[in-house]
């Protein structure tokens, strides 16, 4: 299982990757192995709004649909198209190709609330356990 | 995982699927393997090679006796009294109103001797409504905790097994549905060639104490011919794609076989059956749904329980739904009116608030090259 240092991670198992005011988003390493093989995901569109801790799409493998949580609030600013042609790259490389939205932060301080990858390590671990 | 309290029960493989890696999830009252490697992977290998399942959750009945034709002819809708030694039919199994209780598979293994198979979540229940309809002149008896059945499936399945028995086992004379005991890696085997994966291959009947064993035979004369151990996700999605109906999904008490495009398995000509009066109405007025495949036309997964819609107006729902690993498809199964329910009909599906274009299709929504 992959954690890549020098990202911030959510309890809903999403990674964020933050340059200047623009926080890219996916989902972790852990949360596809658990999903399984990715055949669809939906995302919203770019100028739409995303709220911290709410839904913004979905994410679904062959047997489950899964939400996907906001891990901050702002503005869709980039939306990854490639995942509607082939969601499976969300198995194959969750923290590169498969990142899902750029997202124009409006509150930079919700980062403080993100855990840095040891923490988000330690809490799979403790939730898996 | 499983709800706090719940006792699950285990088929004799589960230490060998947790050896495997297998994912194990609560099934019908069992904890079963969901998956090894990975759906799609497993899904392929069926379809392309081999897979192997464990289905010993399932149940299994025995009918012995001179009533017990009549009395298994009585409740299923298929004709039993037809069916020859050594062969295996497909029925239903209905209430006085119609409503399906089991679809099930009907083994002659002998003149005055029959096993049944029916769905892992029924045992219980088709045990209680069978047993109290059963004549006295027939010994009825529940062998499910004792038989084991695992399933290899695919097209190099044959020439796996064969490996196994000696002498080959001249497997070409067990036809398509039709069943013979072999002995198989050591093993006294009832060796059936059915499945529900849309490809060649057995499902094989055994002491569960005998699984274990016979399973390691399997896969190690499989390891060289692409065989790989299948869960019951890919058990889904390849019966998905040959809209095989999953009891508890596409049909129920709620449904009857007629609109449950089961109409092949009812045989009003050949003697009375429970709810053979209430069918034969049906058939008569003509049903007012019927149960579909269908294709997305706008992107999306229908999944069960999503609603159907027909002329806007809601008509129905989505009875199991995946994306086709072979097809490359979203699919789904589903109950719509007759009067929607032709081979192009346009429909929709409401995934999650949105409306999304799908069409009916002809099925199976895979078909062999």
């Amino acid at each position: 299982m992959e954690y890549p240092q020098g990202l911030k991670y959510s309890r809903e198992h999403e990674w964020v990757k933050v340059e200047g005011n623009v926080a890219t988003i996916g989902i972790t390493d852990f949360a596809q192995s658990e999903l399984g093989d990715v055949v669809y995901v939906e995302l919203p569109e770019v100028g739409s709004e995303v709220e911290a801790n709410n839904t913004f799409g979905v994410v679904e493998s062959v047997k489950a649909v899964s939400d996907l949580y906001a891990p901050v609030t702002g503005t869709v600013a980039e939306v990854n198209d490639q995942l509607n042609d082939t969601p499976e790259l969300v198995n194959s490389d969750p923290f590169e190709e498969a990142w899902m939205l750029r997202i124009e932060m409006s509150d930079a301080s919700e980062l403080d609330g993100l855990l840095h990858a040891d923490e988000y390590k330690a809490f799979v671990e403790e939730e898996s356990a | 995982m499983s709800e706090a309290g719940e006792t699950l029960l285990r088929t004799s493989l589960y230490d060998t699927h947790v050896r495997l890696g297998a994912k194990m999830v609560p099934f019908a009252g069992y904890e079963m393997p969901v998956q090894y490697t990975g759906v799609i992977e497993e899904h392929k290998a069926v379809r392309g090679a081999a897979g192997l399942f464990d289905i010993s959750h399932m149940g299994e009945f025995e009918a012995k006796g001179p009533g017990a034709a009549d009395f298994l002819d009585g409740l299923l809708t298929n004709n039993i009294k037809k069916l020859e030694v050594g062969k295996v039919l497909y029925s239903a199994m209905c209430r006085e109103e119609g409503g399906i209780v089991d679809d099930l598979t009907v083994y002659r293994l002998g003149a005055e001797r029959f096993m049944t198979v029916v769905n892992a979540s029924n045992i219980e229940k088709d045990w209680e409504w069978m047993a109290a309809r059963k004549g006295a002149d027939c010994d009825f008896r529940n062998l499910s905790d004792e038989t084991a059945l695992i399933a290899p499936q695919g097209p190099a399945a044959a020439e796996i097994l064969a490996d196994l028995i000696p002498g080959g086992g001249n497997l070409e004379a067990i036809a398509y549905y039709t069943a013979s005991e072999r002995e198989v890696a050591g093993r006294k085997i009832l060796v059936s060639r059915t499945g529900y994966t849309g490809e060649d291959g057995f499902e094989l009947y055994l002491a569960a104490g005998d699984a274990p064993h016979v399973w390691e035979a399997l896969l190690s004369a499989g390891a060289g011919r692409g065989m790989l151990p299948c869960g019951l996700g890919a058990r889904d999605t390849l019966r998905t794609e040959m809209k095989f109906a999953l009891y508890g999904n596409d049909i129920d008490e709620t449904t009857n076989p007629l609109e449950a495009g089961l109409g092949w398995v009812v045989k009003f000509k050949a003697g009375d059956f429970v709810g053979r009066e209430r069918l034969l109405r049906i058939k008569e007025e003509g049903p007012s749904r019927k149960l579909v495949g269908i294709e997305m036309l706008d992107r999306g997964i229908p999944r069960h329980g999503a609603p159907i819609l027909a002329g806007g107006e809601p008509a129905g729902a989505v009875t199991s739904g995946t994306m086709g690993p072979s097809l490359g498809k979203a699919i789904g199964i589903g109950y719509v009116p007759i009067s929607h329910a032709g081979v192009g009909s346009e429909v929709e599906v409401d995934i999650r608030g949105k409306r999304r274009a799908a069409k009916v299709v002809k099925t199976p929504f895979y078909r062999k090259k």
